[in-house]
């Protein structure tokens, strides 16, 4: 039972918890039964639960930095979330998504590279640029809106990272998954479009056949959700659909 | 002019008769049910928020069922002579606080003096800030090893293994939880010729017709995974292939359940997140488990239509046993001019050969299939309530007439002139896991037998016990 629709949760769990015999419930519940609330048992916090970036991302250095084993890119630019009022994820259509991430942009400069730290405006809200390195394959926007107190839902993010490859390689294609919508830019130009309320999928969505330049290319993110935990992957796949992983990725 | 008649009247009763393609009926509404078991001759299911489900048949569903604990997602399982019913206790708060719960029963029946429920058992918790959410548990007993395994969270996360013991239904001592999934919800094992596969659901839920639900599966040698996909992809990376997604105006299927009924024989229990037939409301669904290449894949509650019953033993269709009539044929000679108007030769026709039939009972056989009239075989939903696990029982009737094909006390088959309702005249479809069919009589006449459709011969359709290991026993219905 997906409880991506958060703003049903408080209501459908006072019922159930509960135990009202409602009748309209029991297209959920057939033929509820009697109910016993029981309260959840002990249970004791397992982590750290502290709002530190440190514990699924490293902050980004000078470093290189390449793909991950299956060419996946870890170091990501992470601009503070906007913050957006989104109920459920399936209004993400591709008119809703160009509209958003037009509206609420830090820059229509598609090949701008912030610099870590910086300060930018979108809208009336004053946000961070923050330069980092997940530590899995993918990069958990939920670990990251915790880990530096800031809206864990309803949230638009914007993302930029800086690739060098020793050569140009042809027909290449940018591979993303997200949870739940977003749009990618590589070197200034839309390169894909992921729409509706998705889950994050490795290669779920693939761009048109890309180049990618000798040297610096340039790829611009945006991620969009609302309930649920806003997620994303992105790598790129050569022309036989195998992960590019000879690639250094920077911030700067 | 008297064909036009009695099809007409035909095709105008099969549509009065039919039910829409619903999933199932009665009143099937539930959500997250636990997979299907049997107990005492009945079916269950529980659901979220408590209770459940009960059928005297497993097509015609009602309220009933009796599940304490309140929650959501419950699983059942039985082992040896109890039933284990695992459910998490929040229902997925908004927090991600939760805990999976275990207790034993001896009986599924509520209305049994065996019934009650032991005293609930935690075994696994979700503390609110941790990779995952302690809700949708899918419990399996590894049929190799005897161990006992359960897998549970959702979107929030990972999914998470765990082990626990069939003795106690509590967690077995030491055991960790394994991550084996990731962004997917109500999960569940099944174990198949050295293969584990976890399948579990994608996409979001309740939002009725909107739902994007789907059920996805991955496999792995090892019951720690990893689980790869089709195209190698982990469902630690949200990998996972298609098991059943929405069909027709059944919207949204999640929260599947394996049940294994005999060798061949394997159906999935699953909830549509909404049933347009039935006011968009969320229902359960049963179909057929098919392994193709190795992967499961959801069979079709089986549709009606006209078709050529074909043995799968050597591929001739079923018939009746009547006189073979010659189509027209216009000799051509070899080097004749291929110059002249080409004219479409019709179909032969139902009256143009009917008339010299018997008017009684009429056997069947196995024969060549030549599209011909007396092989071409029109199944409907029969006009009865009952059924069995995922279907109604059909009428089978020559394509054209209410000549119905009938099970005999002497466990043959012939046609009877007219449909009846009899139940020996009401058949059983099922599709089987290799994606052939079984076909089964409601009843053998003066018999307690469950006896199926076989091959004796290529050219001797006769009933006989189903022996999934032999193409004797199995139908394909084409539709040419």
């Amino acid at each position: 039972m997906n409880r991506k629709y958060k703003y049903l949760l408080p209501l459908i769990s006072f019922i159930v918890l509960s135990g009202l015999p409602i009748s309209g419930l029991t297209a959920f519940a057939q033929g509820m039964g009697p109910q016993q609330r029981i309260p959840l048992p002990p249970i004791p916090i397992k982590g750290d639960t502290t709002h530190t970036l440190s514990k699924h991302f490293i902050l980004a250095s000078a470093a290189k930095k390449a793909p991950d084993a299956k060419g996946f890119i870890q170091r990501w630019l992470v601009l503070e979330p906007v913050k957006k009022d989104i109920v459920r994820n399936n209004i993400f259509t591709d008119h809703y998504l160009k509209t958003a991430f037009a509206t609420d942009n830090f820059s229509s400069d598609y090949t701008a590279v912030p610099k870590n730290g910086e300060m930018v405006k979108v809208g009336n809200q004053d946000l961070k640029w923050y330069a980092l390195d997940s530590k899995a394959f993918n990069v958990n926007l939920y670990h990251f809106t915790y880990a530096i107190n800031k809206p864990r839902y309803g949230i638009l993010v914007w993302l930029v990272t800086v690739i060098d490859s020793p050569e140009e390689i042809q027909n290449v294609r940018l591979a993303a998954g997200c949870n739940s919508g977003s749009q990618w830019w590589l070197n200034g130009q839309e390169a894909l479009l992921l729409s509706g309320d998705r889950d994050m999928i490795a290669d779920n969505g693939t761009s048109a056949r890309l180049t990618l330049k000798k040297g610096r290319n340039i790829i611009r993110g945006a991620v969009i959700n609302g309930p649920g935990m806003a997620n994303f992957c992105v790598r790129f796949l050569d022309e036989k659909g195998s992960p590019v992983k000879n690639l250094t990725i920077r911030y700067e | 002019m008297k064909r036009r008649n009695v099809t007409g009247l035909t095709t105008l009763f099969a549509l009065l008769i039919t039910q829409p393609g619903v999933a199932q009926i009665g009143k099937p509404f539930i959500h997250d049910p636990s997979t299907v078991a049997e107990c005492e001759g009945k079916y269950y299911t529980f659901g979220t928020g408590g209770g459940g489900l009960i059928s005297n048949d497993g097509w015609t569903w009602h309220g009933g069922g009796v599940r304490p604990g309140g929650g959501a997602a419950p699983d059942v399982i039985k082992i040896g002579d109890r039933y284990l019913v695992i459910y998490g206790a929040t229902g997925g708060s908004p927090n991600h606080k939760g805990a999976i719960l275990t207790m034993w029963n001896k009986t599924l029946d509520p209305k049994s003096s065996d019934f009650k429920y032991s005293e609930p058992i935690v075994v696994a918790t979700s503390d609110g800030y941790e990779e995952n959410d302690a809700i949708d548990p899918g419990v399996m007993l590894d049929p190799t090893t005897g161990r006992l395994w359960l897998t549970y969270g959702t979107y929030f996360g990972f999914t998470r293994l765990i082990e626990l013991d069939p003795k106690t239904g509590k967690l077995k001592a030491g055991n960790k939880p394994v991550d084996v999934a990731i962004v997917c919800e109500a999960s569940t094992l099944v174990y198949r010729d050295g293969w584990y596969y976890l399948l579990a659901t994608h996409g979001s839920c309740c939002d009725g017709a909107n739902s994007t639900y789907n059920v996805v599966v991955g496999r792995s040698k090892k019951i720690t995974g990893p689980y790869l996909d089709n195209v190698g992809r982990s469902m630690l990376e949200g990998g996972g292939k298609m098991v059943v997604a929405t069909r027709g105006g059944l919207i949204g299927p999640g929260h599947f359940g394996h049940i294994i009924l005999e060798q061949g024989v394997e159906k999935m229990s699953i909830h549509y997140e909404a049933d347009l037939e039935q006011g968009g409301r969320s229902v359960l669904g049963i179909l057929p488990v098919v392994w193709k290449d190795g992967w499961p894949v959801a069979g079709a509650k089986f549709k009606e239509g006209t078709y050529e019953i074909e043995s799968v033993r050597r591929g001739y269709g079923l018939e009746l046993a009547v006189d073979f009539t010659r189509m027209p044929v216009t000799p051509r000679r070899f080097n004749q001019p291929d110059n002249e108007p080409i004219k479409p030769v019709p179909a032969q026709q139902l009256a143009a050969v009917m008339k010299t039939w018997p008017a009684g009972t009429i056997n069947v056989r196995i024969g060549d299939y030549m599209a011909r009239p007396h092989q071409q075989w029109t199944i409907t939903d029969a006009p009865d309530t009952t059924g069995y696990l995922g279907g109604p029982y059909y009428k089978i009737v020559l394509a054209g007439t209410d000549r119905a094909l009938a099970a005999t006390a002497e466990a043959e088959v012939l046609t009877v002139p007219a449909f009846t309702g009899a139940p020996e005249q009401l058949w059983r479809i099922d599709q089987l896991t290799d994606g052939t069919y079984r076909i089964m009589p409601k009843v053998v006449p003066n018999s307690g037998k469950k006896l199926a459709l076989v091959s004796s011969g290529d050219s001797t359709p006769t009933l006989a016990e189903f022996d999934f290991n032999s193409d004797n026993s199995k139908w394909n219905f084409r539709d040419h």
